[in-house]
Parts: structure tokens; C-alpha cells; sequence
């Protein structure tokens, strides 16, 4: 080469060069450096930083769950987007399949992380995630009419198995009232009608039990109906005599009941399942499904990303291959299993790699997603890194923590990279 | 807890901060890389009405400022309507400069980048010592000086004092000993505006007995649960203790600290008592636990929600009408006396210059305050501002006792800690409570953990 050919060619570098050196190799080499350095930057901390790194429970959690993002997050969404490469190949409306399943990727992460943090909310009016459980549950268990009831102020009744029950035994011929308040107005059964007291019946023990609060006033006439108190309508009630049910009953709609005679000198329970409370779904963003449920949303973002891919390396797979074994009798499984899995190794390994790089710096969906008083135990790396950097001014562990992850990448960038030049080779 | 108004409004939009914090590197690196220097026209015109003049400020034509603050929204709005009557005033062009929590961080890579803006608004009193002993902050002079004396109770001057030199301008009060409900839920209830601990205690017991959950807390946020706490031991301890527990001069291992918990514990370890339950409210974002307050009609989520004056910033996102459908009743005492717990923005200057001084001596003149007044969501600290300037009675209320109390309030007690300890979201001071919250019969597990969260962050 000539001395000019060699100017010429440096001259041509250069620009990439510079570019390069100043926005990737400079702030490499600087946080390699700052990481040996302590928070204000001005002494040699040596090996501190990287000791925190280890010892510190915010990062330990961070780097435990790195491990389960990589491990899960990859593998699951190119497995999904195997299945959905090979099943739209056959369907007729595939393409608007395709479309459909890459359409999250054209979303930022940012904007995939409000949506899934309103996905994810606890109240089922507002979360579809638990709308959708709650919905399946409800349909399995029924709820009960009157959620939160309790005793209110100088209350015949105590707390029993879940339920209530009187504190004296009941006699025939003199009525019982059982009052209860707390039940919202809206959520009295549509049948509730006034409460009345109950007759004396001298063959029966009769009762009345009803909400004993009216609205603006307060409990009115403590322990009597008031005229505007509503019964509570179905209420059971169940008479027990030595811890055995000896007679039940359930309340009419103005809240009255009677039982027959045996029930003298027994005492009246309301029994727990009046007053189960409503199935309120799973707690996603709560400290044990949160990491999960994270996941959940990145696989719906990433699974189109690896469809399109497979579907792309699926289309070069020769035809004749999957007809020969169809031909000597191979079933659809066993085509798929043994013929077009192997062939599409290298596209899955792939898929899988580079999901994984993207994995390794996860942050926006964590950030957003998390709410502040779970936003511990899903931490992760990259999230550890802007807290410690940005909010509680610790650059040196801050840079720590960035060239650790760098070294967590380089291996399988370079498998990557040499699987690239073999490619080439090929 | 740090945030206190400032992150409680950045924290208005999810969103916004999310969006904020994304872009948090990228802007400071492209905002230092282009300093502020962009010469200026001088448009003076303001949409502010006729504001009454009682300072005099110097001619500036030509100069230029730059004002950074953590506010967001309707907030940021109203105080650039204030900077719009400088600029008419002193002919001065001045830039808003949106910056994010912890301004201090921010602050420090504006600075590292040679272009700190000339004037912030921190909203911590440990940020204004930081900014000094890092010598960013620069000293106010005579003419801020002399309104600062004629407009501020010697407290408010105080707090913005480091080593007995001032440095900062209290701009914005927060007053955060105050309890809002919904009325239709308190009169569908029976139940009355209590004035002592059990009072509230036995009115949630009859909002609850009628059907509604009496309390709604924005557990997701740490800072409205050590906000909870610090009321309940600066009434209960008192104010003495309060400024050593600040200081960390006491342990937090005290009995002091044992005795407001267990108090706490009387309402946080109700699940009936708390909208959605502990986990719920673990879940809910400030913002959310007021809107869910005063929304829902006869069947809000909850009944009462605890925090500050700006609630009703939130409040108004919803079709409830502060002073007839939202009411306010002050934190009911504890122990002897009712607590005062506030919270503050304060103005320092970084870039010292005659412009700089003069925005410093229009913030701290009864001017500035009372064309933000008007516009509401604000309260002043400064005594020389017409009550009437607020647009309503309930703000109006919040005003006269704010300046009323004197000298006689306590300063966000996590606004004063450390930032790794009183205002970083899933750590120290936050995170301790959260798991209180979570599991409220485990004092003295939450009491150690506080005390060793505190220790690293305090490093004593």
C-alpha cells in the first residue's frame, strides 16, 4: 500500500472514528474508571464499588431477577413465535394474523408500560387482567350479599367462625333482633324491604335482622328498627346448642324470622358465608407476581418480533424436505418436531440471542410498570443503575453496576458475532 | 418524604414522569451541551391582571434567566405567568427550565456541564445545605434581604438560612396536616369533623358502619405514608423529639417512635378501614387515592384522604367541587397539640447577578405571591398577602392558619433527611413504611429497619 492509499483510507475512517471514540469507546473507557472512583469522584475507591455490587440486597435482588428475565423472557416469547409462525403458514387469514401479533412492537416500551400498568390494576372495574380472573372466579363461587355487615355499637351479637353469633340464648315467645350495620345502600339487595319487629309467637323464637344505621343519622334507635331501616333479605340463620346446628332459617324481606321450638335456649349465628367478601383477584403488581406479570407484558410486545423472524427463516426451508417425511408416514408432530425445529435451529438461536441482549437492559417496562412500593422486589440491573446514578447519588456504584452488565453482554455478543461470520462463511 | 408538593405534583401524571425520567439522560446531556444563551426579544406581554406594586425592581433590559423547578401542569402554567410580570416589569427575557426529581442531581449535571441555570426552586431544606456545602448556591443579597424581613416570619426566613447566611427564598408553602372528605359520604353518614385521635377514630368507625371504607391512602407513593407518620409524632412526641428524630439524634429504635406506630397502626392495621385493603392501597398512586375519594358518587372507594393543600389540584380533575363537595378538616392532635407539619419551595440562586437578585426580591414580595394566589392551587408563606387573593374559602382558610401558626410549624421531617433515606422510592424511609402499611403488627422489625436504613444514610 502507498503512503497516499494509506492517507486516503484514514481520511475516509476518520469521521466513523471519531464518532465512535467519542459516543461509545470514551463513555466506556469513563465509566471503567469512574467505577474505581467513590460518590464524589475525587477518591480511588478500588475494588468498593464492585464489593457493594455483591453485597448490596437491592442489587443481589436486581441480579436475581436479571437471571430469571433472561432465562424466561427469551425462551418464552420464541417459543410463541414458533407456534405463531407455523400455525399462520396454514391458516388463510395468516398475514392479518401476522399483522396483529407484530402490531405491539410498532408501540414504545413506555406507552406498553401504561397500558399494562392499567392492565395489571387491582380493581377489577379498572384492570382487564383481574376483570378476566374475577369473572372466571365469580362463575365457580358465587359472592355473598352482604360483604363487610359487622356489629355496630353495644351489639347483641360477637364474632364466631367468621360469622356472628348472639351472645345469650334466645327463649320462645320473645323476639330477637339481630342488627348489623355496614352494608353500602347500593349493595342492599334489590328485594330488602323495611325492617318491622318481629311478633311474639309463643311455640317459635321469631327475630328481626336488619341494618340498623339510617342514612344522615347515624344508628337511629340503637339495637330497634327505625322506619326507614331496611331487613336483610336471605340472611341465614342458623340455631346452635352445644356447637350443633339445631334449626335454620333465612330472613324474609322485611328482615323477619322465626324458627321452631327447638331452637329455645339454643343461640342464633349468622353464619360466614353471609358474609364472604367479594373475590378481589390476584394482587399482579404485588411483590410475588410482579416480576411475572412484567414478563407477561414484554413477551406481548416481543413474541411478533420473533414470529416475523421464524416466519421469515420458515419460508426458506425447502419444501420437498417436510413432503419426504410427510411421505414416509411422518405425522404432523413429527414433522414439526423432527424436521422443521432442526432446520430452523439457527434462526431460533437467533431469535433467542438477541432477545436475550435486549433482555439484559430491560428497564422502561420495570420502571413504569412497578409501582413504588414493589418497585424493590422487581428490580433489575439496568433499573438499579438510574436509581443509584440519579436518585440517590452514587455514580461510582452506579458505573459499577454499567460495566458489569457490559461484561454480562460480551459473551453473547460474541456468540452472536461468531455465528454471524460463520453464516458468512457458508 | 421528599416530593412532599414537589414530586406530589411531578407524580400528578404517571406518565409525565415516567416520560420525564426516560428522557432524564438524554436531556442532560443535550441541555448542557447547549447552554442558555439564546438573546432575547422582550415580549412583555402578560395575560396577569393588574398586579398592586410594592416593590421597585431595577431596568434589565436585555438581561436573560433561566428558572429551573420540578413543577409540571396547571402548576408550572401559574408560575410562569409570574415570571411573564417580571419580564413586563424589568424588560428582563426569562426561560422556565424543566427539571426532575431529585433537583439536586439534576442540578449537579446542569453544573457538571458548565450551564447551571440561574435560579432553582428546590423543594427540600437538605437540598439547600447540599447546594451549599457543594458551593453552587449564592448568597441573596440586601434588596431580597429587606422584603424577606418585611414579608416572612422569622421561621420561614430560617429555614432557608445555611450557617446563619441566607440562601434561599421561600416561594411556595405546603401546608400538610390536613385531612379532606367527601361531604356527601359524611352526611349520608351522620359523622362529624373530629378534633382529637379517638374523634377520628370513632367518625371512621361510623363512615365505615355506614358502608363506605373511611380512608383512602396513596400507599404506592412513600412519601404520603411518612407524611402519616410525621403528624402523628410531631402532635404525639412533640416538637422537641420531632427536630432530634430529624437530626437523627435520637435512634428511630426510640419508644417515641414505638409509641406513634402503635398509634398508626390503630388505622393502617384496619384492613376495613383502608380503600382496597393494604395491598390495594400499596398499589395506589397519590393521585389516585384522591380522585377515588370524591368520585363514585353516594359510594366513593373511601370517605377521607390525608395530605396537603395541593389535593385539591387533583381533586379538581374530578366534577367535585372543593368547598361544598370536598371539605377540610386539620390533623386532629394526638397528644397536646395539633400538629403542623409544612412544606415549602425555596428559590436560590446559583448564578449570582443583578437579574438573579431581582428575581429573588420579586419572588419573596407579596407581588409574585399574590398573582400565583389568584390563580390557586398555592399557598404562600408570605404574611402580606391578602387572604382574599385566594379564589375560595377553603383556601383562603389554609392561608390565614398557615400564616397564623407563626413560627409554630415543623418542616417536613424525610424533606430534611438525606435523600437515599427520606426520598427515594422503594428505599429507607419510604420503603419501611410501605412494609408497615403491609404488616402493621411487626413495630419493632419496621423500628429496626428504619434505624439501620437511617444509619447508612446519615452515616452515623
Amino acid at each position: 500500500m502507498t503512503g497516499t492509499r494509506r492517507t486516503v483510507a484514514a481520511l475516509f475512517l476518520l469521521p466513523a472514528l471519531v464518532l465512535l471514540g467519542a459516543l461509545v469507546v470514551y463513555p466506556i473507557g469513563y465509566s471503567v474508571v469512574r467505577s474505581f472512583y467513590d460518590q464524589s469522584g475525587d477518591g480511588f475507591a478500588g475494588f468498593d464499588n464492585y464489593q457493594a455490587l455483591f453485597t448490596d440486597d437491592g442489587i443481589r435482588t436486581a441480579l436475581k431477577n436479571n437471571i430469571i428475565w433472561v432465562v424466561f423472557a427469551p425462551t418464552v416469547a420464541t417459543a410463541l413465535g414458533l407456534i405463531f409462525a407455523v400455525l399462520t403458514e396454514r391458516v388463510r387469514w395468516g398475514t392479518a394474523f401476522k399483522l396483529v401479533v407484530f402490531m405491539p412492537m410498532a408501540i414504545s416500551m413506555l406507552a406498553a408500560g401504561i397500558i399494562f400498568r392499567l392492565v395489571y390494576d387491582q380493581d377489577p372495574d379498572k384492570g382487564v387482567a383481574n376483570a378476566v380472573w374475577v369473572g372466571v372466579h365469580d362463575t365457580f363461587a358465587e359472592a355473598s350479599a352482604f360483604p363487610k355487615a359487622h356489629p355496630g355499637r353495644e351489639s347483641p351479637l360477637t364474632v364466631d367462625q367468621g360469622g356472628f353469633i348472639t351472645k345469650e340464648p334466645v327463649r320462645l315467645g320473645e323476639p330477637v333482633n339481630l342488627p348489623l350495620v355496614g352494608v353500602a345502600p347500593d349493595q342492599m339487595p334489590d328485594d330488602a324491604a323495611k325492617a318491622v319487629a318481629a311478633r311474639p309467637d309463643p311455640g317459635k323464637v321469631t327475630g328481626t335482622t336488619w341494618q340498623d344505621f339510617t342514612r344522615g343519622e347515624g344508628v337511629g334507635t340503637l339495637g330497634a328498627p327505625d322506619p326507614s331501616e331496611l331487613g336483610y333479605p336471605g340472611m341465614k340463620i342458623e340455631a346452635v346448642k352445644d356447637g350443633k346446628v339445631v334449626a335454620s332459617t333465612t330472613a324474609a324481606d322485611d328482615g323477619t324470622f322465626s324458627l321452631p321450638a327447638a331452637a329455645d335456649g339454643a343461640q342464633l349465628r349468622l353464619p360466614a358465608d353471609n358474609f364472604k367478601e367479594p373475590y378481589n383477584g390476584l394482587d399482579w403488581l404485588g411483590p410475588s407476581l410482579v416480576t411475572p406479570a412484567i414478563i407477561g407484558s414484554y413477551i406481548w410486545m416481543w413474541a411478533g418480533f420473533a414470529m416475523v423472524l421464524i416466519a421469515a427463516g420458515l419460508a426458506g426451508v425447502p419444501r420437498e424436505l417436510l413432503e419426504a417425511a410427510r411421505v414416509d408416514g411422518a405425522n404432523e408432530w413429527q414433522v414439526f418436531r423432527r424436521v422443521t425445529v432442526p432446520l430452523l435451529a439457527p434462526v431460533l438461536a437467533v431469535v433467542t440471542v438477541t432477545l436475550m441482549i435486549n433482555v439484559l437492559k430491560i428497564f422502561d417496562l420495570v420502571f413504569i410498570i412497578a409501582p413504588g412500593s414493589s418497585q424493590d422486589d422487581a428490580n433489575v440491573l439496568a433499573l438499579e443503575l438510574y436509581r443509584k446514578g440519579f436518585s440517590e447519588d452514587q455514580p461510582g456504584i452506579a458505573s459499577a453496576i454499567a460495566v458489569f452488565l457490559l461484561l454480562l453482554v460480551i459473551p453473547v455478543m460474541w456468540f452472536n458475532i461468531r455465528r454471524l461470520r460463520r453464516e458468512v462463511r457458508r | 418524604m421528599h416530593s412532599s408538593i414537589s414530586t406530589s405534583r411531578t407524580r400528578t401524571r404517571r406518565t409525565a414522569r415516567a416520560a420525564a425520567a426516560a428522557l432524564a439522560g438524554a436531556l442532560a446531556f443535550s441541555l448542557s451541551a447547549c447552554g442558555g444563551d439564546d438573546s432575547s426579544g422582550n415580549e412583555g406581554s402578560g395575560g396577569t391582571d393588574e398586579a398592586a406594586t410594592t416593590v421597585t425592581l431595577p431596568k434589565l433590559d436585555g438581561e436573560t434567566l433561566e428558572v429551573a423547578a420540578v413543577w409540571t401542569g396547571p402548576e408550572q402554567a401559574n408560575f410562569k405567568k409570574v415570571l411573564e410580570e417580571f419580564e413586563k416589569r424589568t424588560g428582563a427575557k426569562v426561560t422556565f427550565v424543566p427539571a426532575q426529581d431529585p433537583i439536586i442531581n439534576f442540578l449537579g449535571s446542569k453544573i457538571a456541564g458548565g450551564a447551571p441555570p440561574d435560579i432553582a426552586m428546590l423543594p427540600q431544606v437538605g437540598a439547600i445545605q447540599q447546594a451549599v456545602d457543594k458551593g453552587w448556591a449564592k448568597p441573596i443579597g440586601p434588596e431580597a434581604q429587606e422584603q424577606l424581613g418585611k414579608n416572612y416570619s422569622q421561621g420561614w426566613q430560617d429555614l432557608g438560612k445555611v450557617d446563619g447566611k441566607q440562601y434561599g427564598v421561600y416561594y411556595k408553602a405546603a401546608n400538610k396536616s390536613l385531612i379532606w372528605y367527601n361531604t356527601q359520604v359524611f352526611e349520608n353518614a351522620g359523622a362529624e369533623e373530629p378534633k382529637t385521635w379517638e374523634d377520628l377514630l370513632s367518625t371512621a368507625q361510623t363512615i365505615y358502619d355506614s358502608g363506605v371504607t373511611p380512608f383512602s391512602v396513596g400507599g404506592a407513593d412513600g412519601w404520603t405514608l411518612t407524611d402519616w407518620f410525621e403528624n402523628v409524632y410531631l402532635s404525639q412526641a412533640g416538637p422537641e423529639k420531632y427536630d432530634q428524630l430529624a437530626k437523627h439524634e435520637i435512634k428511630w429504635t426510640d419508644p417515641s417512635v414505638t409509641e406513634a406506630l402503635t398509634t398508626l397502626a390503630q388505622i393502617w392495621g384496619k384492613q376495613d378501614y383502608i380503600a382496597g385493603g393494604a395491598s390495594g392501597a400499596l398499589q395506589t398512586e397519590f393521585p389516585a387515592s384522591v380522585t377515588q375519594t370524591f368520585t363514585g358518587g353516594d359510594q366513593p372507594k373511601a370517605g377521607m384522604v390525608f395530605e396537603g393543600d395541593f389535593v385539591q389540584v387533583n381533586i379538581a380533575e374530578t366534577d367535585a367541587e372543593v368547598g361544598t363537595d370536598a371539605k377540610v378538616f386539620a390533623f386532629p392532635k394526638v397528644g397536646d397539640t395539633e400538629p403542623v407539619v409544612s412544606g415549602g419551595d425555596a428559590a436560590v440562586i446559583l448564578q449570582d447577578s443583578k437579574a438573579a437578585q431581582a428575581l429573588a426580591t420579586f419572588l419573596a414580595s407579596p407581588d409574585a405571591a399574590t398573582i400565583q394566589a389568584k390563580l390557586g392551587g398555592y399557598l404562600s408563606p408570605n404574611k402580606n398577602v391578602d387572604p382574599s387573593a385566594y379564589p375560595n374559602a377553603v383556601q383562603q382558610e389554609m392561608a390565614k392558619s398557615l400564616v397564623a401558626a407563626g413560627d409554630d410549624f415543623r418542616f417536613d421531617m424525610s424533606d430534611q433527611a438525606p435523600q437515599a433515606f427520606g426520598g427515594t422510592p422503594g428505599k429507607g424511609e419510604w420503603k419501611a413504611l410501605q412494609d408497615f402499611l403491609k404488616n402493621p403488627k411487626d413495630i419493632k422489625g419496621t423500628q429496626e429497619q428504619l434505624e439501620a436504613d437511617a444509619a447508612a444514610a446519615y452515616g452515623n
